[in-house]
């Protein structure tokens, strides 16, 4: 039928432009990283065996700086004091065991900014004596790891102290507080002071860094998911020479970090996802009755 | 002085009719407007077009509650308030976004279809002229639009696009055609800012509309004194044709009323038209919402790759093939040659391009050459692409002074 055929020749062209303007271009203007499923081949695995009792006994040495609260251990600067002395507040360790890659974090605690990609100035210095106490340290923290923990938990442990999220209310001195403005001035003077604590952190992080890490709220967005795995995974395949350190999550701890900013980033996925069938199932539907509307109109009125 | 019966209940179809000739209207609006009858799927094109500027009327209205046009808001309005706060915003501005896309696809259908039937011709001048002024004005309103969610690409197409007004360069005529001031009168700053935001705000909500609104009642209203074309550009005695068909000879008349003949085609294949648009929506939209611009407006960072929505490409790729005075002029030629087409082609011939010897090579040409621009224009200058897209773009303007030459030479067919 000559109708289909001029179908065919406009969707042709259309699907050729298509094809020109996004998977095309797209391809040559990114180059690609090819991931490694955060295995990461580059450090090899610890042969030694962590004893947990072992590393519960050597973890004074991370509480010097770092918190697990889990364990009752207090951070022994807070937040803005912390920041002041190392540019960036030393992660709480609760939950490190449950997104941190095993040899990773062997290989970390013995030399950290080589195993981060980071920055010579890396706050955190080697911190284990052999390699022996690194896995018991590991050892340990794994098995003070939740077994589940949260997107949101994954995200602050993991990047929440550099990177704000404000489609989350989370800073990177923690959640936004729910505050009450006075009546009478209008004036909200506990939120004023946590927002110049931000701004204080904020400007040393930036010092600390190089630049001021950017607020995620709205990356899943802005980039690819494949472009966040390959650049979590190692930041320096697509940036070479950034300041973002390796963090070196697991497979798992990623989902669990691209969960959270998917439903800051995106969070109607769920209701497109429900919405999309019943639309398009009322057009489908509207088509045949349009269908056959058309066709008793018609009728006879063609050779 | 009209008659009014003083007995006519208010709002009877009689009481109308004294009032406000209701009857006549739809008559002379639908059900006696004639419809040539050899026609196929792409003349409902102007009721998709019709649709589609619906749709992006009612999301724009929706977004304009929420929207807020100020440098510090305009981002989070768009990416916070609308998508998570307000309830079905993502919906909205899901459908605006694609709408907005899409619609320049069925321009360019709808342009091409015009084209390749000769639809421009003969009595038909002021149709294709009006459809033109509508391709601009969707232009403007399209530019304006991209500006407002305030991203990374807002920004820098706004501030590459509102750099062309500066004119030609310094160096040339001893500066005689080069504006920079201009370029910040537009501006309302030196750098996009907030007078920027406001203007372009303003521009996409009220004025462009009000002019599209304005041509599209000029483009239905070039329609009515020559009618609507037909797929072998015949010439049809519409009066005789519709005297026929009212007398019951419906095989024989080679016209349909508009309502609900030619209606009830046009709803068909808005209905598939709108399983493939919402299919989008909800499925596939990320081709109309640029990654880029989900990066908040940083004027300190310029992106790696800055391009335009596909629907500018082909233009900005003739832009960017030339250096830059020649580019302005090259850019301006081919924008404003598309205007004259009705005048270019000499050919008394209204026929499908098929029927038109060279004609037939120099559409299929137009089209291939246009695609391959448009890709072209996405992908970054460098080797290979910057001599394809100079070919391309010599090609593009050959094309339309070959075009006078190539119509004149055309046999006329049937000896009309």
């Amino acid at each position: 039928m000559k109708e289909l055929k001029i179908l065919a020749v406009v969707v042709f062209f259309t699907l050729v432009t298509y094809w020109g303007v996004e998977p095309y271009a797209h391809s040559v203007m990114h180059k690609h990283v090819e991931g490694h499923d955060f295995k990461y081949p580059d450090i090899n695995a610890s042969k030694v065996k962590g004893n947990a009792q072992n590393g519960k006994n050597l973890i004074a040495s991370c509480a010097g700086c770092h918190s697990i609260k889990s364990q009752g251990i207090k951070a022994p600067m807070d937040v803005m004091n912390a920041s002041a002395t190392y540019g960036v507040n030393p992660p709480d360790l609760s939950n490190a065991g449950a997104i941190f890659d095993e040899k990773f974090l062997i290989a970390f605690l013995q030399n950290p900014a080589h195993t981060a990609k980071a920055k010579p100035n890396f706050a955190m210095p080697p911190s284990a004596g052999s390699e022996q106490d690194a896995a018991d340290i590991v050892a340990y923290l794994k098995s003070i790891a939740p077994k589940e923990i949260t997107p949101k938990e994954a995200y602050v442990t993991a990047c929440g102290r550099c990177h704000a999220n404000s489609y989350g209310k989370w800073t990177q001195i923690g959640d936004v507080p729910k505050t009450k403005f006075n009546i009478k001035t209008k004036n909200d003077v506990k939120l004023a002071e946590f927002k110049i604590n931000v701004a204080k952190y904020q400007d040393k992080l930036a010092d600390y860094m190089g630049k001021l890490p950017p607020d995620l709220k709205v990356i899943v967005r802005a980039r690819s998911k494949h472009f966040l795995e390959t650049f979590v995974e190692d930041p320096q395949s697509h940036l070479p020479g950034t300041a973002m350190p390796r963090v070196g999550v697991t497979k798992e701890g990623f989902e669990k970090i691209y969960e959270y900013l998917e439903s800051t980033g995106d969070p109607s996925k769920a209701k497109r996802e429900k919405v999309g069938p019943i639309v398009l199932g009322f057009l489908v539907i509207f088509a045949i009755l349009a269908f056959l509307w058309y066709k008793s109109q018609w009728k006879g009125l063609k050779d | 002085m009209a008659h009014f019966d003083p007995n006519a209940k208010p709002f009877t179809k009689k009481w109308l009719n004294e009032r406000l000739a209701i009857e006549t209207i739809e008559r002379v609006m639908s059900t006696e407007y004639w419809i040539p009858k050899n026609i196929n799927f792409l003349w409902a094109m102007g009721m998709v077009l019709a649709a589609t500027f619906g749709l992006l009327l009612i999301s724009g209205i929706f977004l304009l509650m929420y929207y807020i046009p100020t440098t510090k808001e305009a981002f989070n309005s768009v990416n916070y308030l609308i998508m998570s706060q307000v309830g079905y915003g993502w919906l909205w501005r899901h459908i605006h976004a694609v709408a907005a896309s899409v619609v320049f696809l069925i321009i360019y259908i709808h342009m091409f279809t015009g084209i390749y039937y000769g639809s421009y011709k003969k009595g038909r001048e002021m149709i294709w002229i009006s459809g033109m002024l509508l391709f601009l004005t969707f232009s403007g309103e399209a530019f304006a639009g991209y500006v407002l969610p305030w991203g990374q690409m807002s920004y820098w197409a706004g501030m590459v696009i509102t750099n062309l007004f500066e004119g030609f360069s310094k160096d040339f005529l001893g500066g005689a055609l080069n504006f920079p001031g201009l370029v910040e009168w537009i501006r309302g700053d030196y750098v996009p800012g907030q007078a920027f935001i406001g203007r372009f705000f303003m521009l996409h909500v009220v004025l462009m509309p009000l002019a599209i609104i304005g041509l599209i009642v000029l483009h239905f209203g070039a329609l009515r004194i020559p009618h609507v074309n037909n797929q072998d550009g015949e010439e049809i005695d519409f009066e005789a044709e519709a005297e026929k068909w009212k007398a019951g000879k419906r095989k024989e008349s080679k016209v349909i009323p508009f309502k609900p003949v030619f209606l009830s085609k046009d709803v068909f294949v808005l209905s598939i038209y709108f399983i493939f648009f919402f299919y989008l929506v909800f499925y596939h939209f990320e081709f109309a919402m640029d990654p880029v611009n989900f990066d908040p407006a940083d004027p300190l960072k310029t992106p790696p790759h800055i391009y335009p929505e596909w629907y500018f490409l082909w233009s900005y790729e003739v832009l960017r093939a030339f250096p830059k005075n020649p580019g302005l002029v090259a850019f301006g030629f081919v924008q404003a040659i598309l205007l004259v087409l009705p005048f270019l082609d000499r050919s008394p011939n209204v026929a499908p391009a098929s029927k038109r010897g060279p004609f037939k090579i120099w559409f299929w040409l137009l089209l291939v050459d246009m695609v391959i621009l448009t890709i072209l224009g996405k992908l970054p200058p460098e080797g290979i692409f910057t001599i394809l897209g100079k070919i391309a773009a010599y090609t593009l303007i050959a094309l339309w002074i070959a075009l006078p030459f190539i119509t004149k030479a055309e046999k006329p067919i049937g000896g009309r």
